[in-house]
């Protein structure tokens, strides 16, 4: 019922450690600030850490432990390298950014202890490895300069550190690593000064490129003396107008430089020229160099070729010498490798083996070995942006391919029961049993427990997991087109789902995305089938989409309709189909939307006006006037937080029956907006302000007409605020500066206007309010209860349970900052509570008022297990009204099935159906007996 | 004597009732009391007004079209508010007054507020017609700040038109306020406004204004406790319910028992009553039992 996943997310950095240890393990950091040790045989996790989203990983090595920098370069820790335990952190001052860079010199050991030199915030810092003790720090930024490389002189205990001060004057310190006693001081300035990175080809060379990035630079520092070397890019035959950059590498000797799609390798000869070996497009790959026996260096070259990857091994120097040449199949929807790293073996005939550990452009892990993937690691899942759901395909019954699979599964099992089935016979029957078996069949099932998650990821890829086993149903790499070279993708929409008519029709959603990260930026569309996961469609649109809304309108091949609003507020609506348009325009008076600007502290409310007016003429393309606009003075208030209601929120009842056998109607509209202000000076870390100057004020809005429905201040009350708007019912988190606590706050809204609709004779006479149409442009008349209540957790997600048709109780989930899910029951966050509920209330189900809300081990949905680095938490109602499922994500997945009510439309499954059927055959049975024997004692009394 | 006792009992429910009346009349001053709390009015059971002080009429709720009465001039504020017909320009329509008070601490709000609007010439009532033909918005404006106008922008609200029209013109203006800056302004009809709005012309083109001025409210505190409240018994949920009494878990079983003992017992009674009656009468008594059910108990 349940599933856990684990995943990492994209590979950064990763370090091997193969001495000597018995089992061989990779270190990673991850670009989801995760660091791991994993199993270099099976792909499996060893340990893991996820540091927080600010902590960035910088650099990781491995000396006695593994140390990682991160955090900006201010946070150094080591980690216990067999079981992850954390055993030493420090924390690095210095006043101002600089690189951070992380080194781990392998000669400079004073016993046990080796040092590790970080250079962060302008100052260089060594530290002992063993406690993390800070043994000397030495500041360049007080002398302004930025360093730029830290350099171990070979077999000595002396660094170099290098670094520039302005853009064209270049330092050079030598320095006792030991104590760090400045033994060297170099400076030269270079009149066309020095621009992007440094690439070190030698312990004392290193090349730049100048301002103009035309020209490379050679600096040599040997012997106490700084030389420049200028060679023209025009000189090595190549173009170098574009963009020229230099890439961080490793190899000794050589360069890489990258020119507009293209990349060089430049060797240093031994003249100190400059000459071009090798010539590349921009899809090759190289890896660090590597040492191996003896000062012998290694890289690996990873090229395409169609559907194959071509992995070379070169020894270092020698470009035209392979070492070990591969090539291995690989399927195009993991895309362009984007990283390599390589380890050596001793192979079993004592000659040199590598295995490459290769990062994919859909953030999959490989690792390849012999000409094979040994293991890979689908790590895109550890980013997913956006959620939906698809309902699987109808089973189809009498299809005779599959009476005849059916009946060659009888024939095998047939076999397995008579002993009589070979090993691959038993391996089929465990997989059609796995295939057939109940909860991941790929087909609907009568309660709707069985779908398809389609989940969108950071890395432009879509995975279908079923919700059985939290398997990968199928994979699509969105196809990138030309005019767009950097997509980010946005969200995920149902575009089609097949219901009454269109049957045959396969479901499908829509991706929208943009081109570029401004959110001017052209949007692309793409359409999904999420049976086959193939693309069907997809448009680079000349618009770019601002806000997606999907309208409550599907044409008759049961596509939505969605409203794509775009920068300059016009809409466009789409699919672009005569049909569709004319739909719309019937609509057309009647849709609004507004939008939150919460920067500039302005929510405001739309409406179509008309046909765009421009030379093209576009029949899909609306403008929007202002209807209301909500204007929050900058200085006091400061939006943080815009919750609406689910589009798809079930409803069963408006009518609420309290204890007084009074009724109460709920106010439910779908037009409702949370809206949470605070002060702006209060809008940052909890801490950073007073009680008194901290408030953060909410509101409920009308969004139809902009009618402030509800405006309540809290006082001494400050972000961030989590909210979840269901029914007629908002429920907030904040903190609470005065009480040094969290709380959650509740606010019902109820309607007045129909609360005279209670006479039963008025009901049957038909004359009341209940059926006639609600309008926003009718006064409300409204009441609102709210209550408050502490609660422990700070909160990373709030959802609330949804089902089919909404008679079941709710719960809230939240998610937790120890990243597991709680169920909380609303009945907790109800404001009717009191502290000595009546009789009558009792049985209504108020539970007596208290403080704070309870915190039971018992309802963490996510049990024992977390969730890592929590994001969402997405809730899906099944057919089955009791039960709801969940899915929570981060970088981990977790997929659950609940019951807010328990289960009480469906009977349990360790329900005896024997028992219940051997009872009714007794009956039956007692029934005759009795009857006959009192039909004989009937007659035996005629008789006498 | 028997007559007097109910006399003064007449007359000690009657001075009892006096009593409550007089307390219910004390409490309801005390209402009036909250009211006007901010004018400082504490103690004392009516509202004294100060000569010197202007009426306590409500800051939030002030009807409009009220004289401009005596004021200071100095913290009087004006704005104004403007109109539009459908996608047309902002035009002034009316202006609203009110008087600026600061409070010791600084922060300004606003009280008093009257509104004057300007009668619809016979240009916009053309306009306002095509409006209700076309079922289009009537849009207004306010100032978001108040003293120093516009403010940031203009805080924009707009209504069906025919959503106005009553007797006459009918608006309301809900102003949210937060020190001197204006939030948001709700305009709309008084009453309801049902959804396939009917064309529908004013009888008379004037313009009938409801004016209320909103600020925010304070939450609730959280409900503090003593921490033996807290306790285990905090999580009420957990606890099972208490144990149902024998009757109310076996009833269902325990009625037809009753019946069949009742039953059993009756015919037990009927037994040796018919006995001694009949005494020989054997055949009768038999044809007694066959009809009953417990037959088995007497049958030797």
């Amino acid at each position: 019922m349940d599933w856990h996943q684990q995943y990492i997310g994209k590979v950064k950095h990763a370090v091997f450690h193969t001495q000597k240890t018995g089992r061989k393990r990779v270190v990673v950091s991850t670009e989801e600030n995760v660091i791991a040790s994993l199993d270099l045989r099976h792909g499996e996790i060893f340990w893991r850490h996820v540091l927080g989203i600010n902590d960035v990983v910088d650099g990781i090595d491995i000396a006695l432990d593994v140390i990682t920098l991160s955090s900006d370069g201010s946070t150094l820790r080591a980690w216990n390298l067999p079981d992850g335990q954390m055993v030493w952190e420090s924390f690095l001052r210095g006043s101002k950014h600089s690189k951070p860079l992380l080194l781990v010199p392998t000669n400079l050991k004073v016993d046990k202890d080796s040092l590790i030199l970080v250079s962060s915030k302008g100052c260089l810092h060594a530290v002992s490895s063993i406690d993390g003790e800070i043994l000397w720090t030495r500041d360049f930024a007080a002398e302004s300069v930025e360093v730029q490389q830290v350099i171990q002189l070979d077999e000595s205990d002396q660094i170099y550190v290098v670094g520039y001060a302005g853009s064209s004057q270049f330092h050079a310190y030598q320095i006792n690593a030991m104590n760090g006693e400045l033994l060297n001081h170099e400076t030269a300035a270079f009149s066309g000064g020095f621009v992007g990175d440094v690439a070190l080809v030698s312990s004392d060379t290193l090349v730049t490129l100048d301002t103009t990035r035309s020209i490379l630079v050679t600096v040599s520092f040997k012997n106490r003396k700084i030389a420049f070397q200028e060679t023209h890019l025009s000189n090595l035959g190549e173009d170098s107008s574009g963009m020229v950059e230099i890439l961080p590498s490793s190899l000794t000797g050589m360069f890489t430089v990258k020119i507009n799609n293209y990349k060089l390798f430049i060797r240093l000869t031994s003249e100190d020229k400059l000459e071009v070996v090798h010539k590349v497009d921009h899809e090759t790959v190289v890896s660090d160099a590597l040492v191996f026996s003896e000062g012998k260096e290694a890289f690996a070259v990873v090229e395409h070729g169609g559907s194959k990857v071509d992995i070379t091994v070169k020894p270092g120097q020698d470009w035209n010498n392979n070492l070990v040449q591969e090539s291995i199949e690989m399927d195009h929807q993991r895309g362009l490798v984007h990283k390599v790293f390589i380890n050596n073996y001793l192979r079993t005939d004592r000659s040199h083996g590598f295995r490459a550990l290769i990062v994919m452009e859909d953030h999959s892990l490989l690792l390849v070995q012999q000409g094979k993937i040994v293991w890979n690691r689908e790590d895109a899942l550890a980013s997913i942006i956006d959620v939906t759901t698809s309902e699987l395909p109808v089973e189809k019954e009498g299809v005779s391919v599959a009476k005849v699979e059916h009946s060659l599964f009888e024939w095998l099992k047939l076999k397995g029961t008579l002993m009589l089935a070979s090993p691959e016979d038993v391996a089929a029957i465990q997989a059609i049993r796995l295939k057939s078996s109940e909860k991941s069949k790929m087909t609907r099932d009568h309660n709707g427990f069985r779908k398809l998650l389609i989940v969108l990821t950071k890395a432009r890829k879509i995975f279908a997991l079923h919700s059985g086993d939290g398997r990968v149903v199928w994979s699509l790499l969105l196809h990138k087109s030309e005019a767009c070279d950097s997509p980010t993708e946005l969200n995920l929409y149902q575009w089609q789902t097949p219901h009454h008519h269109a049957m045959d029709e396969n479901p499908s959603v829509l991706v929208v995305g943009r081109c570029g990260v401004s959110s001017k930026a052209p949007a692309i569309l793409s359409f999904v089938d999420t049976y086959t996961g193939k693309e069907l469609n997809s448009f680079d649109l000349v618009h770019s989409a601002v806000q997606v809304m999907p309208l409550p309108f599907t044409d008759s091949t049961e596509q939505r309709l969605h409203l794509l609003v775009d920068d300059d507020r016009r809409i466009h609506l789409y699919p672009k189909t005569s049909e569709a348009i004319s739909i719309f325009q019937q609509e057309f008076s009647n849709i609004y939307w507004y939008s939150v600007e919460a920067d500039n502290g302005i929510i405001k409310g739309h409406a179509v006006k008309s046909k765009c007016a421009g030379e093209v003429l576009d029949d899909f393309c609306f403008e929007t006037r202002v209807l209301w606009s909500i204007i929050f003075p900058m200085e006091s208030e400061k939006i943080i937080a815009a919750v609406s209601r689910k589009q798809n929120e079930v409803v069963h009842t408006q009518a609420k029956v309290t204890s007084e056998q009074d009724v109460m109607y709920k106010y439910i509209s779908k037009n409702l907006l949370f809206v949470a202000t605070v002060a702006p000076k209060a809008s940052g870390h909890i801490g950073s302000a007073d009680p008194d100057e901290a408030w953060l004020v909410v509101y409920l809005i009308d969004t139809i007409t902009g009618r402030i429905l509800h405006r309540m201040t809290h006082h001494g009350a400050q972000g961030p605020v989590h909210a979840v708007l269901s029914e007629n019912w908002v429920v907030y988190h904040y903190f609470n500066l005065r009480a040094h606590r969290y709380e959650m706050s509740v606010t019902e809204i109820y309607d007045q206007s129909r609360a005279e609709n209670k006479d039963v004779l008025k009901l049957v006479l038909g004359k009341h309010n209940l059926t006639a149409p609600v309008s926003s442009y009718s006064r409300p008349e409204i009441t609102t209860k709210s209550q408050t209540y502490f609660f422990t957790h700070s909160v990373k997600a709030v959802a609330v349970t949804s089902t089919a048709k909404g008679i079941t109780s709710k719960q809230l989930l939240i998610g937790t900052i120890g990243d597991q899910v709680l169920a909380l029951d609303k009945r907790f966050l109800d404001p009717r509570r009191s502290i000595n509920p009546t009789q009558a209330e009792k049985e209504e189900g108020i539970i007596p008022l208290a403080d704070s809300l309870p915190i039971i081990p018992q309802s963490y949905v996510t049990h024992s297990l977390k969730v890592e680095g929590l994001r969402g938490i997405l809730t899906v109602p099944a057919k089955l009204e009791s039960t709801t499922l969940v899915f929570a994500y981060g970088v981990d997945l977790f997929y659950t099935r609940l019951a807010p009510s328990r289960t009480y439309d469906s009977l349990t499954e360790d329900f005896s159906y024997a028992l219940l059927l051997l009872t009714i055959v007794a009956l039956v049975a007692a029934i005759f007996v009795t009857w006959v024997l009192s039909e004989k004692k009937e007659l035996r009394e005629k008789w006498r | 004597m028997k007559k007097k006792l109910p006399l003064f009992a007449l007359f000690l429910f009657f001075f009892s009732l006096l009593l409550f009346c007089h307390s219910s009349l004390a409490f309801e001053s005390d209402e009036l009391l909250v009211d006007d709390e901010e004018f400082g009015l504490e103690g004392g059971s009516k509202p004294q007004i100060k000569p010197h002080e202007p009426a306590p009429t409500r800051s939030t709720t002030t009807t409009t079209r009220r004289k401009v009465s005596d004021q200071d001039s100095d913290s009087k504020i004006q704005f104004s508010l403007e109109h539009a017909f459908g996608d047309s320009d902002f035009v002034p329509a009316g202006t609203f007054s009110a008087r600026l008070k600061t409070s010791s601490h600084g922060g300004q709000t606003l009280t008093k507020l009257r509104f004057s609007r300007n009668a619809f010439t016979g240009e916009d009532k053309e306009k306002f017609e095509k409006l209700l033909q076309d079922d289009d918005f009537y849009r207004i404006r306010l100032p978001s700040n108040t003293v120093s106008p516009p403010g940031r922008d203009y805080i924009i609200s707009s209504v069906k038109a025919r959503c106005l029209p009553r007797e006459g013109l009918d608006e309301h203006f809900v102003i949210h306020m937060e020190g001197v800056n204006i939030l948001a302004v709700n305009y709309g009809a008084f009453g309801a406004c049902s959804y396939p709005r009917q064309l529908k012309l004013p009888h008379k083109w004037s313009f009938n204004s409801h004016t209320v001025l909103k600020n925010s409210e304070q939450a609730p505190r959280a409900p503090i406790f003593a921490e033996e409240v807290l306790g285990e018994n905090g999580e009420g949920e957990i606890i099972p319910p208490p144990e149902r009494s024998f009757w109310a878990k076996y009833w269902m079983y325990l009625i037809p028992l009753g019946l069949i003992v009742i039953n059993a017992v009756t015919q037990a009674m009927n037994m040796p009553e018919e006995g001694v009656q009949g005494g020989g009468q054997t055949q009768q008594s038999a044809a007694a039992i066959q009809r009953g059910t417990g037959s088995a108990v007497r049958r030797r």
